[in-house]
């Protein structure tokens, strides 16, 4: 298609689509509160007019009116002043999947390179999800798991929601590829939602890729929340949830991806923690158990997929061996290691500081020490 | 028939001089007070007449009009009951004229005659001496503390009958003795050696002492955060006599006067107001920042505080002073302390690896590391203190303060040489901790640990300004690679966005 820049590639219709959404935005979150949102998905398939009628009945010719009249020069002001690009259900770049899925999103805004969209998408790639208010432990993991799979090539995707989300596409960035990261957002893909997310919303564009199906500029919507939801859940070949709570918005994620008939994955927390609760109930209903990166790319069916190369198990010197195993056993803070070892403190801190660079421990803003979880190479430690 | 005689009255931490006059003349008995005095002040003639009634004094049965000059400057206290008996004595007869004028006299009466004390003596002794007086006449029990002024005399009277034993030249009552200062120039408080084991948390503190550097600890309630806190004071470099003249007459001011107390620990409870914290009212009194002038300032329970409360000690920690704008004039107090919180690692309180914490990280985040702007500039450590073992608890008392403050000072005299007398690395400025030698080894680590951690260029300086200090403590003249690794550790770190 031609259009004014190279930014616009969507046709006319596809993109009044993605305007009509932000149009009709107040009169969705007011009309479908079903919270967590099991609704939103169903109501997004019908088409322009039945939507905009069953959701904005007194206001729907003027509304599809405005919408009908806009021309290819105001989207193209509009997308250039936010520096986004967009393509739609009838271009090459458009992920195939998405094209196969008649209630997918007609039109993809986004920042960052857009050629990822096209070329990973769907055999290499894999949504994590999970909580937003998770435990140290779960964040953790998630980190080292967007790191692995980032390593063996794939592209993960995740909706950039503080927690899980957000820890993983920051594992993803710091594994330096070959596989990247991609974003999709519940509101505009020029807005960085939650705004704690700023920079890590500026580093995906700078190296992945962030869409959303709403116009640039519109704020996040409760019901656009399960809306991204269905984008991410058809985009990756598989959906992992590290941690969620019953009823939360990542079983939602994680039902969708079901619905769109892709595998899930689940990993397993502490018996009784509220926080894998639901993670529980997914391996309970037959989602495969993830441990690591390796259960994730067999779950996608991948074995010739070169594995993550695991980390180098053990630190060099004995000093900080000797931290190392103190914190394995029991984690803690300088005075309990120092206590366990016998090492003096400075020694305790600076054997700290190597074990921290070679990122095998992580050292939390409280100060507390924890050991990264380790991958299956690691077994044999002892 | 006219008198005067010399009193004052306290402005934020300083004090000014005030002029009594005391006319009698013809009239209806009467007696009025003009020159904005407040209540306690107003209250003074009833105090006043009875006092001198009782303590022998004829009280005169005429039109008494006394003024406090200058009018514009409002006083307050019941400081001038003595001033006031003085001059009304003198204009009734009583005491010759010209025996009281060139000494200033403080303090409060009793209705039987008695001479009370009041705050602040050392500062009006001084007072004295600047407004160019003989002396200062005070109540028995402000004597040693207003005898620590130099340069000024200073007698003790208990009554207000004494007031007139003026023989020649002589002032009345008995020339005080100086309190001993030696105690506040030595040591501060309690010991560090009844901390046992916790080697991490004395490092911190050995650290935060020397580079006067902020310090957050997180620890679960009782693992010893209280306890060491109130330990610090005790590490940091002994006051010289004109520094502990300065505590000495902020404590009077606010009536803690205590001159053996050394560094001054202050530990306000978390529902402190603003005003109590920074000082204010009307007119403003110093707060708890004046009082930790030269010490420590210790916020126990750092998230209960109200943000706007911390907020208000933005402009104190930069400029070491705090200053207080009122429509009658700006007040400036000094507010050079040490910053040094506690606070629990969780909601719960029990800490993440007890198995029963269930808060969850952007709990935990919220709770203990978010600090608001105004402390994330100047808190530059963060500890953990632990439980400690019962190896520790049951095992020999530490290295004592006295040991650990011989490394402190050498290391602060290092710091003063480099930055300017009074400064510190704590408060370094980027460019300050930029002339400091790096080693090879050492850069490349902090250039590792920038990159890995994505330390932003706060972090970075911080880390910087604490490798300073391990180096200043280590006698070095470089950062090498094991002050720079520690630094590294000892660092605030800040919750991830």
């Amino acid at each position: 298609m031609s259009g004014a820049g190279l930014q616009v590639d969507a046709c006319l219709d596809c993109l009044r689509r993605s305007w009509l959404l932000a149009d009709l935005g107040p009169f969705i979150e007011v009309a479908s509160d079903d919270r967590p949102g099991r609704r939103t998905p169903e109501l997004l398939a019908l088409d322009d007019r039945d939507l905009t009628m069953a959701m904005a009945p007194s206001r729907a010719e003027p509304i599809l009116a405005a919408n009908r009249s806009l021309g290819r020069d105001e989207f193209a002001a509009e997308l250039q002043s936010a520096r986004c690009w967009a393509v739609c259900r009838h271009d090459a770049d458009f992920p195939s999947v998405l094209k196969r899925d008649p209630d997918g999103p007609r039109c993809l805004i986004g920042r960052g390179d857009r050629t990822l969209l096209a070329e990973a998408l769907p055999t290499g790639s894999v949504t994590v999800v999970g909580a937003r208010r998770a435990t140290r432990e779960g964040l953790s993991f998630a980190r080292s798991l967007g790191k692995d799979l980032a390593r063996s090539g794939l592209v993960v995707i995740s909706g950039l929601a503080l927690g899980i989300d957000g820890a993983v596409h920051r594992g993803a960035l710091d594994s330096g590829g070959p596989g990247r990261t991609v974003a999709v957002l519940g509101c505009g893909a020029d807005r960085a939602y939650p705004g704690r997310h700023r920079l890590l919303h500026q580093e995906i564009i700078d190296h992945g890729v962030v869409i959303s199906e709403m116009p640039p500029g519109t704020r996040p919507w409760r019901w656009s929340f399960p809306a991204r939801n269905r984008i991410m859940a058809a985009l990756g070949g598989a959906t992992v949830v590290v941690e969620a709570r019953i009823g939360s918005g990542s079983l939602i994620t994680a039902d969708l991806a079901t619905g769109s008939g892709r595998d899930i994955g689940a990993v397993p927390g502490p018996v009784g923690s509220p926080l894998s609760e639901g993670t529980h109930e997914l391996i309970r209903d037959g989602a495969a158990l993830i441990r690591d990166a390796r259960d994730v790319i067999e779950l996608l069916g991948l074995p010739d997929r070169p594995a993550p190369t695991p980390r180098e198990a053990v630190p060099a010197d004995p000093e900080a061996v000797a931290v190392f195993e103190a914190i394995a056993d029991g984690g803690g803070s300088v005075d309990p290691i120092a206590e366990r070892t016998g090492m003096a403190a400075t020694e305790v801190l600076s054997a700290l500081t190597r074990l921290e660079l070679e990122g095998l421990v992580e050292i939390w803003p409280t100060g507390d020490v924890t050991v990264v979880p380790p991958g299956r190479g690691r077994g044999a430690r002892r | 028939m006219l008198a005067r005689t010399v009193s004052f009255t306290i402005d934020g931490t300083t004090v000014r001089p005030v002029e009594v006059e005391v006319d009698v003349c013809r009239g209806l008995p009467s007696f009025g007070l003009v020159g904005l005095p407040d209540t306690a002040l107003r209250e003074a003639r009833e105090r006043v007449r009875a006092a001198m009634e009782n303590s022998g004094y004829e009280f005169p049965l005429r039109r008494i009009t006394a003024s406090l000059a200058p009018a514009d400057l409002r006083k307050a206290g019941p400081g001038f009951d003595l001033a006031l008996a003085g001059a009304l004595a003198t204009a009734a007869g009583e005491i010759p004229p010209g025996r009281l004028d060139r000494w200033a006299l403080v303090g409060e009466l009793g209705l039987d005659g008695t001479v009370r004390p009041v705050r602040g003596a050392l500062a009006m002794a001084e007072g004295a001496r600047e407004a160019g007086l003989r002396g200062v006449i005070v109540a028995g029990p402000n004597g040693p503390e207003a005898a620590l002024a130099e340069g000024v005399r200073v007698q003790m009277i208990d009554a207000l009958a004494e007031l007139r034993d003026v023989i020649g030249d002589e002032p009345p009552g008995r020339e005080a003795e100086a309190a001993p200062l030696e105690a506040a120039t030595g040591r501060s408080g309690p010991d560090l050696a009844d901390l046992r084991g916790q080697p991490g948390l004395r490092r911190a503190l050995e650290v935060s002492a020397a580079g006067a550097h902020g310090l957050l600890m997180v620890g679960p309630p009782g693992s010893g955060k209280s306890l060491a806190a109130r330990r610090l004071p005790s590490l940091l470099p002994a006051l010289s006599r004109e520094e502990a003249l300065e505590v000495a007459r902020i404590g009077g001011i606010c009536g803690q006067f205590d001159p053996a107390a050394g560094r001054p620990f202050r530990a306000p409870h978390h529902t402190v107001t603003r005003a109590g914290l920074v000082g204010g009212g009307s007119p403003p009194r110093p707060g708890e920042i004046t009082l930790a002038h030269r010490g420590v300032l210790f916020l126990d329970e750092l998230p209960e505080f109200r943000r706007d409360v911390l907020e208000a000690l933005r402009e104190p920690l930069e400029a070491g002073r705090v200053e207080i704008s009122r429509a009658s004039g700006r007040y400036s107090m000094p507010a050079g302390f040490m910053l040094v919180a506690a606070a629990n690692p969780c909601p719960c309180g029990r800490g993440s690896s007890d198995p029963g914490c269930r808060c969850t990280q952007p709990a935990i985040d919220r709770y203990s590391g978010a600090l608001s702007g105004a402390l994330a500039d100047r808190i530059d450590m963060t500890v953990t203190v632990a439980q400690p073992g019962f190896d520790s608890m049951s095992g020999p008392p530490g290295e004592d303060s006295a040991t650990i403050r011989e490394r402190v000072e050498p290391a602060r005299e290092r710091m003063e040489a480099r930055l300017g007398p009074g400064r510190a690395n704590g408060d370094a400025s980027r460019e300050e901790t930029s002339r400091f030698p790096v080693s090879g080894d050492g850069l490349a680590l902090l250039e590792e640990a920038t990159r890995s951690s994505r330390l932003s260029g706060r972090a970075h300086d911080r880390v910087l300004r604490l490798a300073m200090t391990l180096a200043d403590l280590a006698g070095s003249h470089e950062i090498g690679d094991e002050e720079m690794s520690v630094a590294l550790q000892l660092r605030r770190r800040e919750v991830p966005g």
